[in-house]
């Protein structure tokens, strides 16, 4: 038998909506779990100290502080392919929409101007990574493979792309953003 | 008024004299993808969708802006076609801020339909991020001039149709926005019927009904259809 298909999943700058539409294969995981190594992702409990070489990385959310930008540059350099996974990782989206401020502003509207303010803004570059100037989308950053738009992709949508890789076709779907 | 006869993607079709390209298409069922083009009110050639080839004119040409002439050859659909009208697509999506998601027009929005239709799969070029305004004086309808394209579909519909001339585009380039009066909230405007015209004819989620959640708003142009029947017939039914 021919090794399995390294599978990874990423969460970058999003909510984690992507992921969850991703639980929602429900019993078409364990189809999947046959045909793929789950290498590294949010959703299963294997460590890896360094991201792992891979076939395939769903990589969700937008690029929005340090860490994720040389997460980024890491999985490219790792990944066979690398999928845009959901509305985030293709357009900015949501993420995105601090862009149209400054981060400083971004910074006092979170931690200063809300009822709720504790310690303020946090400090130590070792705790909470930088926010990068803009909010990006992933191919502004690194070439990518695939686009899979949907906030989040139904779980249909995430099949049909996935097994279409598996099976060496072209995926059909409609290219909603939304 | 002379028939002209002329060519659109290999087909013979006919034509009045004074017609666009775009109209004798569409009513021979070639649908040539357009944004700012509205049946019923004047066109003004804004948005460049609709641009087609027309041999001897070394320059693409907006259809709905070149009237027909005689023995003219028109190509609505090519590869160099597609490949400018997807470009163009991202362009007007990189311009403004079209956070679908979370759009009232998301799953109803004539850009998004054009946007999927062209097969835009994410955008090419830089994301722009203007800072835009949102009106929301008017008492039933809001303005999000993030969502906004600058078709003016929305001003010569209140012009032509309403009569009121509550809109206007003012600025240039990137800081081209829409505006009520001379630049009053909407809310203030003396002009304004409410009628919710320009509300109806907007083809994104710009101008939409107060109260409406993601996707919610719809909109309805039959009104439009009714009137531009009972112009051209001095008949006024209910069912054109
Ligand atoms: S107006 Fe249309 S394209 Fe723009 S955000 Fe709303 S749904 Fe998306
Ligand atoms: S509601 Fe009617 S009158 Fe008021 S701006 Fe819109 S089209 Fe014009
Ligand atoms: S508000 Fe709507 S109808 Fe008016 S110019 Fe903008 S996109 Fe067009
Ligand atoms: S439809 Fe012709 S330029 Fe917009």
């Amino acid at each position: 038998m021919s090794a399995k298909v390294k599978l990874a999943t990423v969460w970058l700058g999003g909510c984690s909506g992507c992921h969850m539409s991703f639980l929602d294969l429900d019993e078409r995981l364990i189809e999947l779990a046959a045909r793929v190594e789950f290498c590294l992702s949010p959703l299963v409990d294997t460590k890896f100290k360094d991201f792992p070489e891979v076939d395939v990385t769903l990589v969700e959310g937008a690029v929005a502080n340090v860490e994720h930008v040389e997460m980024l540059h890491t999985i490219r350099a790792r990944s066979k392919l690398v999928i845009a996974f959901g509305d985030c990782a293709v357009s900015g989206n949501i993420t995105a929409m601090r862009n149209n401020f400054t981060v400083d502003e971004v910074m006092n509207r979170a931690y200063r101007e809300t009822c709720a303010v504790v310690n303020g803004v946090p400090v130590g570059d070792d705790i909470v990574p930088k926010l990068v100037p803009k909010v990006k989308p992933l191919h502004e950053l690194v070439k990518i493979d695939h686009y899979l738009q949907g906030c989040p992709p139904s779980a249909d949508r995430i099949w049909e792309l996935v097994t279409a890789l598996l099976d060496g076709r072209a995926p059909k779907l409609e290219r909603r953003f939304g | 008024m002379s028939v002209k006869t002329l060519t659109i993607d290999g087909k013979m079709m006919t034509g009045v004299e004074g017609d666009t390209v775009f109209t004798v298409a569409f009513h021979n069922q070639v649908q040539i993808p357009r944004l700012c083009h509205l049946g019923g009110v004047p066109d003004v050639g804004a948005c460049r969708m609709c641009l087609v080839e027309v041999e001897g004119r070394s320059k693409l040409s907006a259809s709905c802006m070149t009237t027909i002439e005689e023995g003219m050859v028109v190509r609505t659909d090519t590869e160099q076609l597609r490949e400018y009208r997807k470009l163009l697509m991202e362009l007007l999506l990189a311009e403004g801020n079209h956070v679908c998601s979370v759009c009232v027009s998301n799953g109803n929005c004539e850009l998004q339909d054009l946007a999927t239709h062209l097969g835009v799969d994410h955008v090419r070029v830089p994301y722009r991020h203007p800072r835009r305004e949102v009106d929301l004086s008017h008492e039933r309808f809001g303005l999000d001039q993030n969502r906004c394209i600058a078709c003016t579909r929305c001003v010569r519909t209140c012009d032509e149709v309403e009569g009121a001339h509550v809109w206007d585009m003012a600025g240039r380039g990137e800081k081209l926005h829409l505006v009520a009066d001379l630049g009053e909230p909407w809310g203030n405007s003396e002009n304004c019927t409410k009628c919710g015209k320009c509300v109806q004819v907007c083809p994104t989620g710009a101008l939409f009904t107060k109260g409406s959640a993601v996707g919610e708003m719809e909109k309805d142009r039959s009104f439009l259809k009714y009137i531009v029947y009972g112009r051209e017939r001095h008949q006024w039914v209910k069912k054109p």
